[in-house]
């Protein structure tokens, strides 16, 4: 059997985070899943939409909100009862939290951006994951019995099968250290406009947009797109841009269906935080800029003269 | 407050990546690959500086790698930590286990003001990103840990952390001693001065050598990732291109 930890917020699904059951349930025919916090009964039903059969949800008083080592302990519960050979995250940052938590409790080794899994006999698996954001991967083998594996997100598109959604409740043992650490509060939110984790366009600027008013049109275009805006980190270190649209390895790593880098160039860390969007467009004087071996579509020139033109052309055709 | 810093040299491509000819590591012999501390610890730094500077103190980073780490550990000491400490390796991977025990002996050691009250890393390193270290550091230390964290304030005793969430952010607290890891954008690393990069060159750097445990996640081999080979469709030139970026839009559906 395979454990898969499958996360929601205050009741909403992490679609993110369903990936690794389609992961688990393409490697074994039985594949169990937790969510912790009553507040999870609510995404019950769309996560027996992706083929959960079996649920289990951790129920406790003091789960009234996401606390990593809590949801670590309530999924070793369930490793001592139910002895699952492997247990799968998404790797988002809490997929990845609980993890780390359940790997540190079990002094266990853990696979972080995986994107295949061979179980092997005798405590020895195969794992292919990510380096440098994906510009390599790694083959590895872990030894431990039980497989500890975060998928690459986005490395798998989540399938939706029918499942039972057959629920069962139970309460783990928790302590007050258990939830010492866990949100007590929220700031900003949909205000703020469409976020860079969660956008399904990102206009992204980087030095060849010249500077901070550079940034009207790319805002101008993101908004006609629906989208968010995103740059590279030399903007937010020249203080063109605040840090939180810092997109990159290390910033915020983003998979949209489009992706637009206008006047960036493509370093590493760059790439490695945009290079699994679905569609990539360079805008770019620069013909051979790392970019260009990413982008899916590229137009050779200033992008301080070509976006005002392209807002215009995209603003006519909305209308 | 004695803060510890731990920061990663890691391999930087102005190009493609190369690999070496039994395909274990990345080939650093080339013109385009330098050695660079990983972006968000070097956050973690300018956090740690900060926080001497208004709460007094001392910082000391902390780096498991060859000796040459000594280059990124003391661009850290330029920037204002106080001294250095170098786990030194033969340049051969330690698995995140390994690495997280050793930094961890280092931190129980304390420093010569004494006992660390914190200890802040990257989330991930940025070439291995293996997103464990710190969260194994805390259990071995019995510290709580805060990950992923974007904003931090510290008073009395207490950090405040945020982390992002989508378009929001999520608020944490967490009495010290503590583990915090951090991601890009907790701040903007300041530049080294001259009299910075002076003064670092006699600054402390210690060196430690201890035994490397046996992998638990052990490499087999790295390879290039299969996209590598992608080329751009050139749409064309200038404006002229725009025409037919609108279309894009439209086919994909996003207009």
């Amino acid at each position: 059997m395979i454990l898969v930890l499958v996360d929601h917020d205050r009741g909403v699904l992490d679609a993110t985070s369903v990936q690794a059951l389609t992961a688990a349930r393409a490697l074994d025919s039985d594949v169990e899943v937790l969510l912790v916090g009553a507040a999870g009964r609510d995404a019950v039903a769309e996560l027996a939409t992706y083929g959960a059969d079996t649920i289990h949800l951790a129920v406790h008083d003091t789960l009234t909100d996401y606390a990593p080592l809590a949801s670590a302990k309530a999924a070793l519960e369930l490793v001592s009862s139910r002895s699952p050979r492997g247990i799968f995250t998404t790797g988002t940052p809490r997929g990845n939290e609980v993890l780390a938590h359940i790997a540190a409790i079990l002094d266990a080794p853990m696979a972080a951006e995986v994107l295949s899994v061979t179980f092997g006999d005798a405590g020895v698996h195969e794992v292919v994951r990510n380096r440098w954001g994906g510009n390599l991967t790694e083959t590895a083998r872990v030894h431990n019995d039980l497989l500890l594996a975060a998928f690459a997100p986005h490395a798998i598109r989540a399938e939706n099968a029918t499942g039972a959604g057959n629920v069962t409740e139970f309460t783990p043992n928790l302590d007050a250290a258990d939830t010492a650490v866990r949100v007590i509060d929220r700031t900003g939110g949909a205000a703020t406009g469409v976020g860079l984790a969660e956008a399904r366009v990102i206009v992204s600027g980087g030095r060849g947009v010249g500077g901070p008013e550079g940034f009207d049109v790319i805002e101008q275009l993101a908004d006609l797109l629906s989208g968010a805006v995103g740059c590279s980190r030399v903007v937010t270190s020249n203080g063109w841009r605040p840090h939180s649209e810092q997109v990159g390895q290390t910033g915020t790593k983003v998979a949209p269906d489009l992706y637009i880098a206008c006047g960036i160039s493509g370093a590493t860390q760059h790439i490695a935080g945009c290079r699994t969007s679905k569609t990539i467009i360079a805008i770019n004087t620069d013909k051979d800029a790392p970019i260009m071996g990413y982008a899916h579509y590229a137009v050779i020139g200033d992008a301080q003269t070509i976006l005002p033109e392209l807002v215009a052309a995209t603003r006519a055709a909305k209308e | 407050m004695n803060i510890a810093v731990c920061a990663k040299r890691v391999p930087l491509s102005g190009g493609r990546w190369e690999l070496t000819a039994d395909n274990l590591d990345i080939d650093t012999s080339g013109a385009s690959v330098g050695f660079t501390t990983s972006p968000h610890e070097e956050c973690a730094a300018e956090a740690a500086v900060q926080l001497v500077e208004q709460l007094g103190g001392s910082s000391t980073v902390i780096t498991l790698g060859v000796a040459d780490s000594e280059e990124q550990v003391r661009s850290l000491l330029a920037v204002g930590v106080d001294r250095g400490v170098i786990i030194e390796t033969d340049g051969s991977e330690w698995d995140p286990q390994a690495t997280a025990s050793a930094l961890t002996e280092q931190i129980k050691a304390g420093s010569p003001e004494g006992a660390y009250d914190l200890v802040l890393l990257g989330t991930e390193a940025a070439d291995t990103a293996d997103f464990q270290v710190g969260i194994r550091m805390a259990h071995a230390l019995g510290w709580p840990v805060v990950t992923n964290v974007k904003g931090m304030t510290i008073d009395g005793g207490v950090a405040r952390c945020e982390r992002a969430v989508g378009s929001a952010r999520e608020v944490y607290e967490v009495t010290l001693p503590a583990v915090i890891t951090v991601k890009d954008g907790l701040n903007i690393p300041r530049y080294p001065s001259v009299p910075g990069r002076i003064k670092a060159r006699k600054k402390p750097v210690d060196t430690v050598i201890i035994e490397k445990p046996a992998a638990r996640l052990e490499k087999v081999r790295l390879d290039l990732a299969v996209e590598e080979a992608r080329s751009a469709e050139i749409l064309g030139t200038g404006v002229d291109a725009v025409p037919a970026l609108v279309e894009i839009f439209k086919n994909i559906g996003v207009l």
